[in-house]
């Protein structure tokens, strides 16, 4: 109990700090704040922009402020479309998290099984090509590999060949995600077509590092005395790979699959963008182009917080799986 | 191997192969695998290749990491000598070349080995200098983070208690927010905004102090991690012991040992930078337009995907082996340099 | 099945040898004895002598690549010397099981007791789940676990050393195999449990009449449980008897080491330990003569140069491998020899 404390004591401070500097960030720029977020504005409207925004108030006071707003819901707003950031978070929030989602999904279903099999057949020929084939893709940045697609599928093949060619490399169609979030729902066949190869293009990546990831656990895992006792029972070699070796090998690579929703919302920014996936990615994207500052500083609040909150929950998702450490811990 | 999105976070331990030398560790000696599970034991095992590690079988380099060398001197070659090689000016136009294709292509530009783009610059030109632009804010932006990121990294692992709450607390606010995002922002923040009241710095500086900035979490991590372990070697205890003051042990003692992780993980993070820097451009917020970096080209070359897909992907494939190339010699260093530890 | 008296393992000149870096490790080199049902074979050697290896061997657990196999090994008349693992998982389980020598890293530290030992009744038996799972209460009952039913669901760092040994040997007897290979099966534990491990062992073989193969270092292990004893050393049989006739008219002096460096609870206290001194040859260039002979308090030149065969002794069924056994005329005298000359104390 005192280890959990601790965490979440720990967790508190990361989010102060990292919202702090979320905030500062308008503090530090150099110029005036009300001429990038309202250029075209009348002198009374930057005067009460500055005094909205509370730049002229002590530093502290108006970061209590802010980060009072942000728990109640009020994220600021976008001066040039006037509409509240709040608004445009619920409909695009749950874009960018199911984007995250299927990469994920996707990246563990193709890479748990080539982990595995590669740890198994460690040392032979299909294990270093596979192994090669694997570097090869951590070296291709996702936008790259976006474009890439686009250009094949949209271009090369679409829309003479069936199915493949049919696979949309624009636009969004609304899925399950938004009616958690109170935005309107979509048809589910469109929305997993329009979402297809935004999320082979963050997958890619995520392969490679998951796949030997697990590789270099399972193979350790599997020169551990229970292995062997476990055939020494008479069990098959596919028994064993995956019902007595994988899950003790498992727990690096879910460090890393939480960690990792940090290195996807880099990835999602400029994959949203290409695909033109009306995601968090694009409204920051937006934001900077349009200068909106204050927009800019919710998003990325919004963006340490939920990193943050997902690092907390995979900590404690460790004490579930591994029932060593339930015990060291209490 | 960092995830080639522009986090730079390592995260591949690299674990032994089973060595043919060691037939049935089970047996000839009890080697149990208790080690606690969690980000710590990713980055230690990423820096202490331990005793495990396979053995030094193969002398010399293999053919890949002497491409990869070949490959990064074509690349810093050609951009240290870019002013002095007959290229043609990356910035003016000749219309003739406009879109047409490389040499491949029927109807290309003669004399044009790349093909234009859709201004008509001439696309070899363009990458080379484009290269030199990358390059240099890669590197730069590195440099920063080693210098400042290894510091920091050296006083906490080495100090520990106190100082190493401090860093280590800075160096998870900084990892609380993606790489990308937090660069995107600072370049935001940093650069010269037309038609504000004057401020803010030349985008390419910007670019370089942002990219800098956020390289420090990671190699500050790293050294941090690989300070730790060696501070509680014996030897430094020893140095200890005979009244050596910290800032010697530290030059002398643990820097030394220390430098191998940092000098890959840095391969590997100039590799991030170039790819942070692509991702960056796409979204608006590398350098002007008019100087070429392999992120911007191909972030202008987008709208032209469809009609002429080579604008974007001649600097596409350049990044590619770039970062490729880096991403192997950042390993051969490792595994080389760190031949010391697995004698341990 | 065979019938009590004829033998169930048969291993005849069975080498296993590993292919490495430096070259080929000799760990087992012509080995031979036979074992019969209701029948214990201690097997005893120092570390590296190639005991445990010789027990893998036997099993077929050994690492796929790398490895040289020579020799026969007839389980019920079957040769499985040569079986794949394909082949061997036929048997393992069903008809030979092993208990290994920790058991903390025998289990799998993820993975509930029970289950341990129902999926390999699941996997060898054609019987429900719940059958399996009576099953596996009552084989815990009968290794004397308390409490089983709540043991079923707890994980091995949950119980004691001794509990998860005798965890182990739940599983390793859970479908009744007729030969049981216990590895250093007590080793790892308290002083104070191994006896009781070693009865366990002891019971569980008389009751389901299986084989027992004990291999340990520790001779007083194999004193009062062992019908027969195999004296391993570099990876070869040294000295193989009746475990009566090896602590009473023991030949071979590695033998005789071994028994003198027990130490007695009748001696009176502060007795010097006899150690052995020196280390066992190097396997992957073992020495062409005795490879004992850099260690032997016997030794004479001909044992540098000629390798001893094994010769039967004088009570049948008794085997040594010695040029100047101990108890003998020759024997003696080398001894005398090399005490005057102040030699032989086994530095290498």
């Amino acid at each position: 109990m005192g280890l959990i404390a601790r965490r979440l004591a720990q967790l508190v401070v990361v989010v102060i700090l990292s919202t702090l500097f979320a905030f500062a960030l308008l503090r530090l720029f150099p110029g005036d704040a009300a001429d990038a977020v309202i250029p075209y504005g009348t002198a009374a409207q930057k005067a009460k922009f500055r005094a909205d925004t509370g730049l002229d108030q002590p530093f502290f006071q108006q970061y209590a402020t802010w980060l009072g707003n942000l728990a109640q819901g009020d994220f600021g707003k976008d001066y040039q479309s006037n509409t509240p950031v709040a608004d445009k978070l619920q409909t695009a929030l749950p874009v960018s998290l199911q984007l995250m989602l299927y990469a994920q999904i996707m990246a563990l279903v193709v890479a748990i099984p080539l982990g595995v099999l590669t740890a198994y057949r460690a040392g032979t020929k299909s294990d270093r090509a596979i192994n090669a084939g694997a570097f090869a893709l951590l070296a291709l940045p996702s936008f790259v590999l976006a474009l890439a697609l686009a250009y094949w599928v949209g271009v090369k093949w679409h829309p003479d060949i069936p199915l493949l060619g049919q696979v949309p490399v624009s636009g969004y169609e609304p899925g399950w995600l938004e009616a958690v979030f109170g935005a309107p729902t979509g048809d589910l066949g469109k929305h997993f077509a329009t979402m297809l190869l935004p999320s082979v293009a963050l997958a890619a990546g995520l392969v490679a590092v998951y796949m030997r990831l697990l590789r270099s656990d399972m193979i350790a895992t599997l020169q551990e005395n229970y292995i062997t006792m476990a055939r020494s029972k008479g069990l098959s070699d596919g028994h064993i790979l995956w019902r007595h070796a994988l899950r003790p090998s498992s727990l690096t690579l879910l460090t890393v699959a939480g960690l990792n929703f940090g290195t996807l919302v880099g990835g999602a920014v400029a994959v949203e963008v290409i695909f033109q996936i009306p995601g968090i990615g694009t409204l920051i994207y937006q934001a900077i182009n349009a200068r909106q500052l204050v927009e800019l500083q919710s998003y990325i609040a919004i963006i340490a917080i939920g990193y943050v909150l997902i690092n907390f929950v995979i900590d404690a998702l460790y004490v579930v799986l591994d029932p060593r450490i339930r015990r060291a811990r209490a | 191997m960092p995830a080639p999105d522009g986090d730079p976070m390592p995260d591949d331990p690299t674990r032994a192969e089973p060595t043919r030398a060691d037939p049935m560790p089970g047996l000839v000696g009890e080697a149990t695998r208790g080690r606690p599970i969690d980000a710590g034991t990713i980055e230690m095992a990423a820096v202490e290749t331990g005793p495990e590690v396979r053995r030094l079988r193969k002398k010399g380099l293999g053919i890949a990491a002497w491409l990869s060398i070949g490959w990064i001197a074509l690349v810093v070659g050609l951009a240290i000598l870019a002013p002095v090689l007959p290229l043609d000016d990356p910035k003016a136009s000749i219309t003739d070349i406009a879109r047409r294709g490389p040499f491949a292509d029927a109807g290309s530009a003669p004399g044009h080995l790349l093909g234009g783009d859709f201004n008509g610059r001439d696309m070899l030109s363009r990458l080379i200098w484009g290269g030199r632009t990358t390059l240099l804010v890669a590197t730069s932006a590195v440099i920063i983070g080693f210098v400042l990121g290894g510091i920091l990294g050296l006083l906490g692992g080495y100090f520990r208690g106190k100082v190493d709450v401090v860093v280590s607390l800075l160096l998870d606010v900084f990892l609380a927010i993606p790489a990308v995002i937090l660069a995107l922002a600072l370049v935001t923040i940093l650069r010269t905004q037309p038609g504000t009241s004057g401020g803010g710095l030349d985008p390419e500086v910007a670019l370089i102090l942002a990219l800098g900035l956020v390289s420090i979490p990671v190699l500050g991590r790293i050294t941090r991690a690989s300070t730790l372990s060696w501070s509680q070697r014996e030897f430094v205890l020893a140095a200890r012991a005979q009244g050596a003051k910290h800032r010697r042990i530290l030059w002398r003692e643990v820097l030394p040992n220390v430098l191998p992780a940092m000098m890959s993980i840095a391969l590997l993070g100039i590799a991030v930078a170039i790819v942070s820097e692509g991702t960056l451009a796409i979204l608006g917020a590398s350098v002007e337009t008019d100087t070429p970096t392999w992120g911007n080209m191909i972030a202008i070359g987008r709208i032209n995907l469809q009609r002429a897909p080579h604008i974007v992907f001649e600097p596409a494939l350049m990044i590619f082996f770039t970062v490729l190339a880096l991403n192997m010699l950042g390993d051969v260093v490792r595994s080389k340099l760190d031949v010391r530890e697995g004698a341990l | 099945m065979s019938t009590p008296g004829t033998a169930l393992l048969e291993v005849t000149d069975v080498a296993t040898w590993f292919d490495t870096d430096r070259g080929l490790v000799h760990a087992v080199d012509g080995v031979s004895f036979t074992l019969e049902r209701g029948r214990t074979l201690g097997i005893v050697g120092e570390s590296g002598s190639g005991k445990t290896v010789l027990s893998r061997s036997i099993m077929g657990l050994l690492p796929k690549k790398g490895i040289v196999r020579h020799g026969s090994i007839l389980f019920d008349g079957v040769e499985i010397g040569h079986a794949t693992p394909k082949q061997m998982r036929r048997y393992w389980g069903a008809n030979m099981a092993m208990v290994f020598q920790d058991p903390m890293t025998a289990l799998n530290p993820v993975m509930k007791v029970g289950k341990q030992i129902t999926e390999s009744i699941r996997n060898n038996l054609d019987v429900t789940r719940s059958f399996a799972r009576e099953l596996a209460v009552s084989l815990l009952e009968s290794v004397r676990v308390p409490d089983p039913e709540r043991r079923m669901g707890e994980y091995p760092h949950q119980l004691s050393g001794g509990l998860r040994q005798r965890v182990c040997i739940a599983v390793a007897l859970a479908c009744g195999p007729q030969l049981l290979l216990a590895d250093e099966p007590t080793t790892a534990l308290d002083v104070t449990v191994q006896a009781q491990v070693l009865d366990l062992l002891e019971k569980q073989q008389r009751e389901r009449f299986m084989a027992l193969l004990l291999v340990t270092h520790d001779l007083g292990v194999v004193a009062g449980r062992a019908d027969e004893v195999v004296v391993m050393y570099a990876g070869q049989v040294v000295e193989k008897a009746s475990t009566a006739t090896l602590f009473s008219d023991m030949k071979m002096p590695y033998t005789e080491a071994l028994v003198r460096s027990i130490p007695k609870i009748a001696q009176p206290s502060h007795t010097r330990l006899t150690a052995i001194p020196g280390r066992p040859p190097d396997l992957v260039d073992p020495p062409k003569g005795c490879r004992f002979a850099a260690r032997c308090p016997y030794v004479q030149d001909r044992c540098r140069d000629e390798q001893p065969p094994l010769r039967p002794g004088v009570v049948p069924g008794h085997e040594f491998r010695c040029w100047f056994p101990v108890g003998t005329p020759e024997g003696a005298e080398a001894l005398a020899r090399n005490h005057a000359a102040g030699v032989g104390t086994g530095t290498t």
